[in-house]
């Protein structure tokens, strides 16, 4: 481990330390621990190396080489890298090369970021333990025993087990927060609209947003930073000025209102062990000047049955694409509605097929408004409990996820176990509000537990304070 | 509602043209009726004055400029598809034969 990523840009600003060994040391770690963790679908080294090169020429010119100089970063396998194979950990994308490359991509890589690899994930993200990649599970570097959540699980594990101070993943029903928990590590899921999606593969197009994963609250500001921000290329991308989280986290939280999450701390399922850790960070924000209360969102409750048709309805649109005709795996058939049905069959694994199925069922003739425009009504009860909430909080607490990290296998046969997963991470997705998760303490077999801020849209600034004041009670 | 039958599983099977075996239409006949019965927790909720959200923010005709701009490279979107013929894809026959 050679240093928080602030410190390493400060460095390689300063000439202090070059680009290339910084990489060369974090290359030693991937290559020690990921035969044993397979958070990489693929390893960038080379280019790597050539970039750290060319970023050590640039600073040796004295140009400014932005405020990511030098820093190794993983990128979940589900953003486009121009002729860098983006595959979704699916078969049906096993080879491809992007033709262009993610916003968020380019936009670290000229701060001076260096990507590293492309990290494992669950199939087009659909998953909550990164077992549903069809290139085998990652495992969680705390207890290789273990899931490292998902779906970003890949860029969680990689950077918990210091491949790079930096990660990026994407977050739909908690795919950020929930890994980061299970491994220990810090995970953002922005505002909806903050981050271009532009060059992310869709999966849920109104719940879908990419956000930061760090081993520290600072460093996960300082790559926010650089991803926010309007894109032309994203139509969802919110427009106009705003404001940059890192100066401001060091603000602290006196005189902030902070709600604990009633439907989302005393559910049914929460290990105890995180039900204290979420009391024990509610205590430390008190320490700190906050006053804290309980506060109901009622229709928290139904966020898990709405997300599961919401998402897999949109899924199901968005999957449409993959039909063996423009790029991908093809399997030959007499026409081409059988060429499709049998590309599809084959290169799908099983819950994205699962997923496609209920959506297509829950959008079809008679049961549209049934399910998938009652979900969308949910949606808007969520919303407005939200907004009722934040009349009198300014931050809100729960859980991240339910349990520690368990055991690989242990919920494979039960999808609904599974779902289970992200019932504290949803209903954020839901509203399009802003969530992170911190790491706060272990559990069960000393497993890492994440308490998980939640703020209003646009409340990026207060949730990192609060995030920051719990950082360093834990400490 | 959610009393999913095979030849539901079927008719969803085709409209989602996705070729399944004989193991994953009795599996999903299984899951997917699990996952419904979930469902019914808001399919039986009372929502009768409440909008449907489809998208978290307000947006209403998000424009730009129509300015012409360089698209993909046309040799490069090619070369990663199944099959290509005279700068196009090509795909097997749609129609019925003649």
């Amino acid at each position: 481990m050679t240093g928080t990523a602030l410190e390493l840009a400060a460095a390689v600003r300063a000439g202090d330390r070059s680009a290339v060994d910084v990489v060369e040391e974090y290359l030693a770690v991937v290559a020690a621990r990921e035969p044993e963790l397979h958070a990489c679908n693929l390893v960038t080294g080379d280019s790597a190396r050539a970039a750290a090169a060319a970023l050590d020429a640039a600073v040796a010119r004295g140009e400014d080489p932005g405020p990511l100089a030098g820093v190794p970063i993983v990128l979940k396998d589900n953003l486009c890298t121009r002729g860098v194979p983006t595959t979704c950990s699916s078969r049906i994308l096993e080879g491809w090369c992007p033709p262009y490359t993610a916003t968020v991509v380019e936009r670290v890589v000229a701060a001076g970021a260096i990507p590293i690899a492309k990290t494992n994930l669950d199939e087009f993200a659909m998953g909550s333990s990164t077992e549903n990649s069809a290139f085998g599970p990652t495992r969680n570097p705390r207890d290789p025993s273990r899931v490292p959540g998902g779906s970003s699980g890949g860029s969680a594990a990689a950077v918990a087990a210091g491949y790079a101070p930096l990660g990026l993943g994407s977050d739909t029903g908690g795919s950020i927060r929930q890994p980061a928990a299970l491994c220990g590590v810090v995970g953002v899921k922005p505002t909806y609209g903050l981050v271009s999606r532009f060059g992310l593969v869709a999966f849920a197009s109104s719940l879908d947003q990419i956000g930061p994963f760090a081993a520290t609250v600072a460093d996960a500001a300082l790559l926010l930073d650089v991803i926010a921000g309007h894109d032309a290329a994203d139509s969802t991308s919110i427009s106009g000025v705003r404001e940059r989280v890192l100066p401001v986290i060091d603000g602290g939280v006196d005189g902030l209102r902070v709600g604990i999450v009633e439907e989302l701390t005393d559910a049914e399922g929460i290990q105890p062990e995180v039900v204290a850790a979420v009391e024990t960070a509610s205590r430390a924000l008190e320490q700190a000047g906050a006053t804290v209360d309980r506060v109901s969102i009622p229709s928290a409750v139904y966020g898990l049955s709405a997300y599961y048709l919401i998402a897999p309805a949109e899924a199901s649109s968005n999957l449409a694409r993959y039909d063996g005709v423009r790029y991908g795996l093809r399997v030959d058939g007499e026409d081409v509605a059988t060429m499709n049905a049998r590309t599809r069959g084959s290169g799908f694994g099983p819950e994205v097929k699962r997923r496609i199925m209920l959506g297509t069922y829950a959008l079809s003739a008679g049961y549209y408004d049934a399910y998938y425009g009652q979900a969308q009504r949910v949606r808007t009860l969520i919303i407005r409990d939200f907004a009722r909430a934040y009349e009198h909080f300014d931050v809100l607490l729960s859980p991240t996820s339910p349990t520690v990290a368990f055991e690989l296998g242990a919920k494979t046969t039960d999808p609904l176990a599974m779902y289970l997963s992200d019932i504290c991470t949803i209903p954020s997705n839901l509203a399009g509000h802003p969530a992170m998760s911190v790491p706060y303490g272990t559990g069960e077999g000393g497993l890492p537990i994440g308490v998980q801020v939640l703020a209003p849209a646009l409340g990026e600034p207060v949730m990192f304070r609060t995030a920051r004041v719990l950082e360093r009670s834990v400490a | 509602m959610a009393q999913l039958i095979r030849a539901n599983v079927e008719h969803v099977a085709r409209l989602a043209r996705l070729a399944l075996d004989d193991d994953e239409i009795e599996q999903f006949t299984r899951d997917l009726g699990v996952i419904l019965d979930h469902a019914q927790q808001v399919a039986g909720l009372d929502t009768r004055d409440v909008a449907p959200t489809a998208h978290p923010l307000p947006l209403v005709n998000v424009l730009r400029p129509d300015e012409p701009h360089r698209s993909l490279d046309r040799d490069e979107v090619l070369a990663m598809a199944p099959d290509v013929q005279d700068g196009r894809f090509r795909v097997p026959r749609i129609l019925d034969a003649p």
